[in-house]
């Protein structure tokens, strides 16, 4: 890929994105490109398809049809450029390691086939659970800590990849407020460093407050754009209201291919 | 050295190899892997026998390893062409291939020196018989030779492959992000499962093998919240339930390969009652205290 | 094999010995149970349960023996059971109070209860007892020398197990989908549960007298799997495994009476393997074959409706809908490759839906003129549908009504049309055919 344009090519754009689950379309003919230097809210009901969206753009599911560019390049080739924080249920916290060992992780892109963490890995292993105030729970085995905790530790690791572009799975599901408090303060000062911060989120009250854009998500994309002119009581309802019985039944028999039906 | 050191040594050889993988498989939550290879490597060996009509190592190892990666295989096949769910998968796959290896073994029972039962249950007492030679020089037990390898096989797969293991068994999500091949790590694992099976095998017997396989991590994973120390508690675990075993078994006149398992067994209980932080004694204990300190505050 | 002349192939079905009999009917009997009570373990997820308990079946064989001194089959059976249900009170503990998880709890309690039966077992075979020739016989089973009375307690106990199955079915039924559920229900989960341990205990009991420990192991996980793959209902599925479990155990006696030292078990489990491998193929509903035609078929169906559409849009174009169309012109309006247009050509042919005429050209017949508008009909109404209600933009609406038109029912067309109001035109501002008059013949002046 030849970066001819001189206009910079945005942190993430995704174009015609469709993934299917078992036949199933769960998102459809999604177009976005995501700006630089922003905390973007993905927000949508239950089943609407955002954890997808962030799997798909990590490249962790298959794609129906569409394509996904990080930087202009395919993600293949800049993995190391995202930073992901799962859902916390996606891992087992009984595992043991200890909160710095996770954190450690983060810096497993950057090393080579069977190279070891170096003092250098260490250190900013250390400073991103620094950054989250998690510094004392370094050697703390991870089941011990509380929810909240457990998802600020996960923060400090997608913090250590050191890159410019995080997608974050409902980072603050289960969350006490203090730590809600300060995974909203890490992203601001992520922003201010010009990294993009795509959010998966829950609460709709709080997203005008915590973000600067916002994409609403129903199985295919309702709207995007900047909060104050995007998330209107309008589109919220076209998300959340208007049930989309045929989308999700075409989206069944597709699943099931009965196309023998007709006729 | 007596018979009864090269046992011992023999067991711990294969206690420490077995802990390494073992781990791993416990904490991917695979720890029947270790039984259902160990049973459907029947098969491979008794091929390997027919062919080469020696009860050779390499040609029964390479058999047998074989069939290890075939039930890996057919198993994640069964589980994602088949949709079927993952135990039953395992199960379906396993005692199939044993089931072909029994028959096997009855079929051609007049032709080969072999039968299941030695395979599966093993006598470590007779393995310091079988020795090695180089040229006239008396080099020590075969099996000893063989499990060396293996455990310096081993040894070296979980170092060099420390990271790619640990990420895949604890976040596959996020290994599959920073680019580790999780298929290939899955493979590589069961490979050295499988080869760690054989090469105790021969001399062990499965049923030690499985038992180390999974006893000795488990145990190790309710003393200690660190996967290194985790990995080497587990080894030494294994090596002392072999001295533990080679006494026990002197002790009642059995065999010892069993009674290793049985040794292995009895210091998962000890840890899971007794172990500092998830023992189920002291866990009972600080939460008593915790409710009595609680009423006294009350009152 | 006294009888007259009969090859051994044939005279098995006369019952020649009583033995045969003994073997044929203690093998469908199991068969049957395991079968049945598979299908708990195989939906609880517990598939391997029959394994480790299989397994943990050992010390007690060889405990009954050390304490009684006799080999009565009755007493061997009862230590059996004790020690199995011992394994099965291990699993609970370990996953209940450790943080072990449930494989690892299963592997350990057969690994090391099994460790502890050889322990005995050869402790006893050293003392040189010469009573305990046999004992060892547990573990690879010895169907071929069942006695009268060993079927009979099979008989027994599998009429208690499956009268068990039969009585408490419900019940077992919403413990294996949904224990949490089955609890707010009021239901006594615990007690259920230990029920149904203890009949997997039975059967696994009786079963490794004949099929010896690991095959119990499969004829506890095979069956249940196999018949998975013809149902997804519980009752039927029950029903079939059993059937499965029962044919095989006979398969086990025919094939073990055929051929001289050929062990009853295994065969067992390369007849239920075999029922598998076929379920999985062949099942109408889940399995791989038929599963992979539907997909051929749909693909095969949606390349000749897509041709159907091109020609009528094509004709369209010329404002006549019987205007007939070259190949290398159909390929040009819809790349495929040349083969697969000529077979789907055929077979349109066939169904009367297109004619070729002598210059080889293709043009549809009336049928398929009837057929090519409602086709476009349904594309350009869902490409209408989704530019509007859900407003992507019109040049990507195509791509997905392409695939969507050739599932769309009547119901989802007539559903489809009113949330529209019967339009009259696409995005692409096209006629839709069939639409509304008024905006067609708008359109027309």
């Amino acid at each position: 890929m030849t970066l001819t344009s001189n206009a910079p090519a945005a942190p993430i754009e995704v174009h015609d994105l469709t993934v299917a689950y078992h036949h199933r379309p769960v998102l459809w003919d999604v177009d976005a490109a995501f700006p630089e230097s922003q905390l973007i809210a993905v927000v949508g009901p239950n089943g609407a398809g955002k954890s997808t969206l962030i799997k798909a753009i990590m490249g962790l599911v298959p794609l129906a049809s569409g394509e996904v560019r990080v930087f202009g390049k395919p993600v293949n080739e800049t993995r190391r450029l995202v930073a992901y924080v799962p859902q916390r249920e996606s891992v087992d916290w009984d595992f043991p390691t200890t909160a710095l060992d996770v954190v450690l992780m983060g810096r497993y892109g950057h090393l080579s086939l069977f190279g070891r963490p170096r003092k250098r890995d260490r250190e900013i292993a250390r400073q991103s659970l620094e950054k989250v105030g998690m510094q004392d729970f370094a050697h703390r085995q991870i089941s011990q800590l509380s929810g909240g905790q457990q998802q600020r530790v996960f923060l400090a690791r997608a913090l250590a990849q050191q890159t410019k572009v995080y997608l974050m799975d409902e980072p603050f599901a289960g969350v006490d407020a203090a730590t809600e408090k300060a995974i909203v303060v890490l992203l601001q000062e992520l922003r201010a460093e010009g990294s993009t911060v795509v959010v998966v989120h829950h609460d709709l009250q709080s997203v005008p407050e915590y973000f600067d854009s916002v994409m609403l998500l129903n199985l295919r994309l309702v709207a995007f754009g900047d909060v104050a002119s995007t998330f209107t009581p309008e589109n919220l309802h076209k998300t959340y209201g208007g049930r989309l019985n045929l989308l999700t039944e075409v989206g069944e028999k597709l699943r099931r291919q009965e196309w023998n039906a007709r006729q | 050295m007596s018979d009864g050191i090269w046992i011992i040594v023999i067991g711990a050889l294969v206690a420490g190899s077995c802990a390494l993988v073992g781990c791993f498989l416990v904490l991917r939550r695979q720890a029947l892997m270790g039984d259902a290879i160990s049973h459907a490597v029947l098969p491979g060996i008794v091929i390997a026998f027919l062919i080469t009509h020696s009860r050779n190592t390499l040609p029964m190892m390479m058999g047998a390893g074989a069939l290890g990666l075939f039930t890996a295989f057919l198993t994640s096949a069964l589980e994602r062409h088949g949709r079927l769910q993952a135990d039953a998968s395992l199960g379906v796959t396993f005692t199939w291939l044993f089931a072909l290896g029994v028959i096997l073994v009855s079929a051609f029972t007049g032709h080969v020196d072999l039968d299941a039962e030695c395979v599966l249950y093993g006598e470590i007492e007779y393995a310091p018989l079988y020795r090695a030679f180089w040229g006239e020089f008396d080099l020590g037990p075969r099996a000893f030779w063989i499990l060396l390898a293996v455990a310096v096989a081993n040894t070296l797969f979980v170092t060099l492959g420390y990271k790619q293991l640990k990420l895949c068994a604890f976040d596959p999500g996020l290994a599959a992000a920073v680019g580790i091949n999780a298929a290939l790590w899955h493979y590589l694992l069961m490979a050295f499962v499988s080869i760690t099976t054989v090469g105790a095998f021969e001399s062990v017997g499965a049923i030690l093998v499985v038992a180390l396989l999974i006893v000795p991590p488990n145990t190790a994973y309710l003393l200690t919240d660190r996967l290194w120390a985790m990995l080497a508690l587990s080894a030494v675990l294994g090596a002392l339930s072999s001295v533990g075993g080679y006494l026990l078994a002197s002790a009642l006149d059995s065999s010892t390969s069993a009674a290793i398992a049985v040794v292995s067994g009895l210091f998962f209980i000890l840890a899971a009652l007794f172990s500092p932080t998830h023992g189920a004694v002291p866990r009972y204990v600080r939460r008593r205290r915790l409710i009595a300190r609680t009423q006294a505050f009350a009152e | 094999m006294t009888i007259g002349a009969l090859p051994p192939w044939l005279s098995f079905f006369t019952l020649p010995s009583i033995n045969v009999r003994l073997v044929l009917s203690g093998c469908i009997i199991l068969g049957l149970c395991s079968g049945v009570l598979g299908c708990f373990t195989f939906l609880r997820k517990r598939a391997l349960l029959g394994d480790a308990l299989s397994h943990a079946a050992l010390p007690g064989v060889c405990m009954a023996f050390l304490l009684t001194g006799t080999k009565d089959p009755l007493i061997i059976l009862a230590g059996a059971a004790v020690s199995c249900w011992l394994g099965a009170i291990s699993v609970d503990l370990i996953t209940r109070y450790t943080r072990c998880k449930e494989d690892s709890a299963l592997g350990m309690v057969l690994s090391v209860y099994f460790a502890v039966g050889i322990m005995l077992l050869t402790s006893i075979q050293h003392s040189g007892n010469a009573a305990q020739s046999g004992l060892d016989k547990f573990l690879l089973g010895k169907a071929p020398s069942m006695l009268d009375r060993d079927v009979w307690t099979l008989t027994i106990l599998s009429v208690i197990i499956l009268g068990a199955v039969a009585v408490a079915y419900k019940e077992f039924k919403i413990i294996s989908f949904d224990p949490g559920f089955a609890q707010t229900l009021g239901l006594p989960v615990r007690v259920l549960e230990v029920v149904l341990a203890t009949l997997i205990v039975l059967a696994v009991v009786v079963g490794i007298q004949a099929v010896g420990v690991v095959l119990m192991s499969a004829m506890l996980v095979t069956p249940a799997a196999a018949a998975r793959f013809w149902t997804d209902r519980l009752s039927i599925m029950a029903v079939l495994a059993g059937v499965f479990g029962a044919l095989s155990g006979a398969a086990g006696a025919y094939i073990s009476y055929l051929g001289p030292g050929m062990p009853t078990g295994p065969w067992m489990v390369i007849a239920v393997t075999s029922l598998f491998a076929f379920s999985l193929l062949f099942a109408p509903l889940r399995g791989f074959v038929p599963r992979f035609n539907r997909t051929r078929r749909t693909r095969r169906r949606t390349a000749q409706e897509n041709i159907l559409r091109t020609l009528y849009v094509l004709g369209e174009r010329e404002n006549r809908l019987d205007a007939s169309c070259s190949e290398t012109e159909l390929l040009k309006y819809r790349p495929m490759r040349a083969s697969a247009l000529l077979s789907t050509l055929s077979q349109l042919e066939k169904k009367g839906l297109v004619a070729e005429d002598s210059a080889g050209c293709y043009a549809l017949t009336s049928d398929g003129i009837e057929t090519g508008a409602r086709l476009t009909r349904l594309h350009r109404l869902w490409e209408l549908y989704l530019a509007t209600k859900l407003e992507l933009a019109a040049d990507h609406v195509h791509d997905d009504a392409e695939e969507i038109e050739h599932i769309i029912t009547p119901e989802l067309e007539a559903r489809l049309t009113a949330a529209l109001a019967n339009p009259g035109e696409d995005p692409h501002a096209r006629r839709i055919p069939g639409g509304h008059p008024a905006a067609q013949a708008g359109e027309q002046t």
